[in-house]
């Protein structure tokens, strides 16, 4: 069930719980993901959806956490990995395919794995334990059918 | 404005080091819990999640309100068939690419590359969704 260990699991899972809470205890903010694509597009689409009120007053703290996710886990390729960059060997189409789901649906079911997964979850909404319980489920079947087709990894 | 942006980018800090320290930054891993060989990230969800939950209950009982101003509110959504089309529409793209919107930006992070293809495509996606289904 665990063949590398439970500790890099635990320990990445709490650093995670402990970025979100560190920015909910200062701002009161959700610290979460997927929104971040509809307030990013308020800067160059004028359609109404993305010029919603609340994408345009989050817009700017979104872009900060992005370039903080993406420095922190830079930090760690720099320091405590243990094989330092990585890069992909799963193929560009099933990027640019399972991208474009993953930006549709998580925007049409506003949210995504940390959306509804940790801070749903975490404010014990039972529309984000559907939302988790529907992904995860249909992720499970999507990539064993993938896996039973023979496309690898 | 400024002290915000600072909570809010050192949070970002830790949430990238800690997807990265837990393997969801590398598709590989991701794509091992979903077909059941690693069941690792459960374990990173649930310990997130617990952690999340903790502060939530907890902050606005020993705090008033945040320690920068504004006030401790829940997230809350409304559940409508659009949540779980969503969900599966999300499901399928994670099953068939690994990728997920926060995971994507650490595997950037680690130098990969090749996850701007997906990030660009879920732009994409996300302009789709606004653009013709709202």
């Amino acid at each position: 069930m665990f063949p590398l260990g439970v500790v890099p699991y635990i320990v990445g899972g709490i650093l995670i719980g402990v970025g979100v809470s560190h920015i909910y205890i200062a701002t009161g903010l959700h610290a979460t993901q997927s929104s971040f694509f509809s307030t990013t597009l308020s800067y160059v689409s004028k359609r109404p959806y993305f010029q919603q009120k609340q994408y345009l007053s989050s817009r700017g703290w979104r872009l900060t956490f992005a370039a903080g996710v993406i420095l922190g886990a830079f930090l760690y390729a720099i320091t405590l990995s243990p094989e330092g960059f990585f890069t992909t060997s799963v193929q560009w189409w099933r990027l640019a395919v399972g991208g474009f789901l993953v930006g549709f649906g998580t925007r049409l079911s506003k949210g995504c794995t940390s959306g509804h997964g940790i801070s749903g979850l975490g404010s014990l909404s039972t529309t984000s334990l559907y939302a988790v319980a529907t992904f995860l489920g249909v992720g499970i079947l999507t990539a064993m059918i993938v896996q039973a087709l023979g496309v690898i990894p | 404005m400024r002290a915000k942006h600072l909570f809010v980018f050192t949070g970002g800090l830790l949430f990238g080091f800690g997807l990265a320290f837990g393997g969801m930054a590398k598709q590989e891993v991701v794509l091992s819990f979903l077909q059941l060989k690693d069941l690792g990230l459960l374990l990173l969800l649930g310990a997130s999640a617990a952690v999340t939950a903790l502060t939530i209950n907890l902050a606005p009982k020993i705090l008033k309100r945040p320690v920068l101003g504004g006030e401790f509110k829940r997230r809350t959504r409304t559940l409508s068939k659009k949540t779980i089309i969503g969900a599966t529409i999300f499901g399928v793209g994670w099953g068939i690419s690994g990728q997920c919107p926060g995971s994507a930006w650490a595997s950037l992070g680690v130098g990969n590359i090749p996850v701007l293809i997906g990030i660009a495509s879920m732009f994409l996606g996300a302009y789709i969704m606004g653009r013709f289904f709202t």
